[in-house]
């Protein structure tokens, strides 16, 4: 059990960090202090052609050991500690760290994955672990609970028109801060309610892929199916999500002839992506659908039998997605309409405008 | 000279207060272990084989078999099975034939390693209230699927290969005819089509009565060629190049003369009475381009709507040969364990050659997967399954299916008596004999293989609910769900699988 909520305004307004916190914490029943944490996206305006890579450090001479890597394959534009608070049930375990960097001008043509495996040669040393690594976004997150990690990291100073948060409930694994969603990848993140059965299958497909998982939790698999999906293999999100979801073959013979074909390739194509065991996910992504740069998405998708609850809601521009109705009333009294999505079809909402 | 090696396996235990004379023993034993003298049966226990035949046939149930109380003394080494193969060979000078698999090596890590199932944290799913589905594609899969918007709408720009639609991950194997009889043949494809799976035509040839079930059958090209011809190839499902088989690697084939029968001597393409000889290699394949050759050509005589596949047994550096078949084009390598079954293979090299399918089925997958062409071929595992547990384990360590052999043959009457190279198979299976042929109803032997699998797969549809989940492609190389149990370090290792408790 755990709680996820995500708020995002299409029209990019940004909104304080007051509505995710007030939301998330009215679920404080579905988790229990073992990990808390937010996703932001529109944070860093002034940096924003600059990767931001949130780093938790497990102590400050790690923090030179870093730079020294991260010179070795980018260019450091700007680095400076996250800023954080005393708060009291919350060991620093960790020093969080942000880098502003880009890509040196030969590598960018593949920007994008050569910053992955950067990302996943850092996590490698031990240590240290790169939390997000997208443009304009960042993430937050530690052992607490969701209102406490706010506290922390001082949320109430950021402003975002595109929020995740979520409240943990480990069953799987142990509590650590870097196994406290969301999971994150350049400009996806993740946040999930429910236990992925099909973890060692996801698991073994995405390393044959490159990935490595290395967060010692299920919902890790689910940021790099997506950026394998969206980003690399270029699927549309409905596409995608029918990965993550497939119908089942029976409902797939009853679709017209060309729409199966398609289903039918992706289902044997990528049968190791499938998701199974109950999940609610919401997915953020800074950088929108394949070939429309600049806009970004939320997409809120349960399993194919819906054994984990997600709720939606849309006020004025602003679409929310929930585990429960309530996270939603407690910041929206009147919503234009709330709905259920069905089991195994995303809600996607887009986001307009350049950023 | 007779010596003391002659004392009986079994024993013919006659009540003879119950037995009514019908003689309907003495016609059902196809061994000669029952005759008839002084007025009454009289059994030869040296020649009875445990086939149960009498027993089953018997309607005042007045026979049972029983094992010969041991008048060897006992030796840990020098076991009474030991000293009876010296004794026979001292007699024969000849090889020892035996008949079905291993015998020697009682360990099947199958029965070492536990399966998962979901408490509270997530919820197990019932099988009577949700779909679970076990469909499975046999066949290369692309690393990625294009599509192109066209308007509205989208074009898909990958070309998927050939692939086998199974309804169910468990596939029957490969046996041929001349080793089976016709109706052991015409029951197991009858059983295929039922279930939606396919069985193997064996490397003798496909008869005539067969071509109707050709499309659930996948027609077999061994070192042999025997019965490959053109309309063959055509009509089968798919085309399987043997390379070796389990019970008997590096070994050929020899169905002698006298089994040659008219019929078989038809689909075999060889004369009536003459040896059936299938040499130990492949004399077109001495190499793996060789191979590579052979699959490409094979797949150009079915104008590339087929999926080849390519068995081989599990020998030591089975996953850099698999790896090697995967590059050479197979859309499917079917790797057969130390364990698998056969109709007469040399006993020494049965019991002694090759690996478990466990060990060399998950080294496979992980070489594959770490050479990034998992997704380029299906893997098939063989040798050993026993019921729907094994397929489940062998699925959760990399297989894309199994092939099962003894089994169905179980379920066409068969008792193990291990004395199918004798040809007197007492249950019209392994025979050729016309009268021991009729034994066997095609039909009901088929309802009855189909009833296996059916039981199977609601068995598994059983133990993907209780682990959460509804679809055979998330248990596929799922190791995570896996544990070992009294399992040493290294297997665990090589299994990929943690011990139990961690
Ligand atoms: S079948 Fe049974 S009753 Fe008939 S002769 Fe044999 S032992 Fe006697
Ligand atoms: S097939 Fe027939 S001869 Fe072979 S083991 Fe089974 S019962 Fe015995």
């Amino acid at each position: 059990m755990c709680s996820i909520l995500g708020i995002v305004n299409e029209n990019r307004k940004r909104l304080s960090a007051k509505y995710i916190v007030e939301g998330i914490s009215l679920m404080n029943d579905r988790c229990n202090g073992l990990g808390g944490g937010f996703a932001a996206y529109g944070l860093y305006p002034e940096y924003k052609d600059y990767y931001a890579l949130h780093i938790l450090l497990k102590d400050f001479e790690l923090k030179d050991q870093v730079a020294e890597m991260l010179k070795d394959y980018v260019n450091i534009y700007k680095d400076e500690e996250i800023e954080t608070r005393n708060v009291e049930r919350i060991s620093q375990d960790y020093i969080p760290w942000r880098f502003f960097v880009d890509v040196p001008e030969r590598y960018t043509s593949d920007a994008d994955n050569y910053i992955i495996d950067l990302a996943m040669k850092i996590n490698n040393t031990g240590g240290a672990l790169v939390i997000s690594s997208g443009k304009n976004m960042g993430v937050f997150k530690a052992i607490g609970y969701p209102d406490e990690v706010a506290r922390l990291y001082k949320l109430e100073n950021y402003k975002a028109y595109m929020w995740l948060a979520h409240g943990r409930y480990p069953t799987n694994t142990r509590g650590w801060w870097g196994g406290a969603h969301p999971f994150s990848i350049l400009d996806y993140s993740i946040v999930h309610n429910g236990e992925i059965t099909s973890y060692g299958t996801n698991k073994r497909f995405l390393e044959s892929y490159g990935y490595k998982c290395s967060y010692f939790t299920d919902s890790e698999v689910l940021a790099y199916l997506w950026d394998l999906l969206v980003r690399r293999h270029k699927l549309p999100i409905e596409l995608a999500s029918e990965v993550l979801a497939p119908p089942f073959w029976e409902q797939i013979e009853r679709m017209p002839p060309e729409k199966r074909r398609i289903i039918e390739a992706l289902r044997m194509t990528y049968g190791p992506a499938m998701v199974n065991g109950p999940f609610g996910i919401v997915i953020a992504n800074g950088s929108g659908l394949t070939g429309t740069a600049g806009n970004g998405t939320m997409v809120g998708l349960s399993d194919r039998i819906k054994l984990r609850p997600l709720i939606c809601a849309r006020k004025n521009g602003t679409t929310f997605m929930a585990s429960e109705e309530s996270a939603i009333k407690a910041v929206c009294k009147n919503p234009d309409n709330v709905w259920a999505p069905h089991a195994g079809k995303p809600t996607v909402a887009m986001v307009n405008g350049d950023v | 000279m007779e010596m003391y090696s002659s004392v009986p396996e079994f024993r013919v235990d006659i009540d003879r207060q119950a037995c009514r004379l019908c003689k309907r023993c003495i016609e059902n034993c196809s061994f000669g272990a029952l005759e008839w003298r002084d007025n009454k049966v009289k059994a030869f226990n040296d020649r009875c084989v445990a086939c149960q035949r009498c027993v089953s046939m018997c309607p005042e149930d007045a026979i049972a078999l029983r094992r010969t109380p041991s008048v060897m003394s006992a030796h840990p080494i020098w076991t009474e099975n030991a000293r009876r193969d010296v004794f026979t060979q001292s007699r024969t000078g000849a090889i020892l034939l035996a008949s079905t698999g291993n015998e020697l090596h009682e360990q099947v890590i199958f029965d070492n390693l536990l399966l998962d199932a979901c408490q509270v944290t997530n919820p197990a799913i019932d099988p009577l209230r949700e779909p679970i589905e076990l469909r499975t594609y046999i066949g290369r899969k692309p690393r990625f699927v294009e599509l192109e918007e066209l308007g509205d709408s989208l074009r898909l720009n990958t070309k998927l290969s050939p692939a086998l639609k199974l309804e169910i991950p468990i596939m029957i194997a490969q046996m041929s005819y001349g080793a089976i009889s016709v109706e052991a043949h015409e029951a197991l494809a009858r059983a295929a089509v039922m279930r939606g799976t396919t069985m193997g035509s064996g490397e003798g040839g496909l008869h005539k009565k067969l071509y109707p079930y050709a499309d659930h059958i996948i027609v077999q090209v061994a070192s042999g060629r025997f019965g490959v011809h053109p309309a063959y190839l055509e009509a089968g499902a798919a085309v399987e190049i043997k390379i070796g088989q389990g019970a008997k690697p590096g070994i050929g084939g020899h169905l002698p003369g006298t089994k040659i029968t008219d019929e078989i001597s038809e689909t075999r393409m060889i004369p009536i009475g003459a040896d059936a000889i299938s040499p130990a290699p492949h004399h077109d394949i001495y190499s793996i381009e060789d191979l590579a050759q052979l699959v490409n050509a094979l797949k150009e005589a079915t104008r590339y709507k087929k999926p080849v596949l390519v068995k081989i047994a599990a020998v030591h550096n089975v996953a850099a040969i698999c790896s090697g078949i995967c590059r050479a084009g197979a859309d499917a390598i079917v790797i057969d364990g130390f364990r698998a079954g056969t109709g007469a293979t040399p006993k020494v090299i049965r019991d002694n050659v090759g690996i478990p399918v466990e060990l060399a089925l998950a080294s496979v997958d992980q070489r594959l997967r770490e050479e990034g062409i998992r997704n380029e071929t299906s893997i098939i595992a063989s040798g050993t399954i026993r019921n729907s547990g094994d397929v489940a384990k062998a699925i959760a360590l990399g297989a894309d299916a199994v092939k099962i052999g003894t089994a169905a043959l179980i379920a066409l009457g068969c008792t193990v008596c291990k004395r199918c190279y004798t040809g007197k198979c007492a249950w019209g299976i392994a025979t050729q004999d016309p009268e021991l042929r009729s034994r066997l109803d095609p039909v009901e032997g088929a309802q009855r293989v189909s009833n296996l699998l059916l039981a199977w797969s609601i068995e598994l549809k059983e133990i993907l609910g209780a682990a959460g989940i509804n679809s055979i492609e998330s248990l596929r190389g799922n190791r995570d769900r896996l544990r070992g149990y009294g399992l040493d370090h290294t297997t665990l290792e090589i299994l990929g699988v943690q011990p139990a408790g961690s």
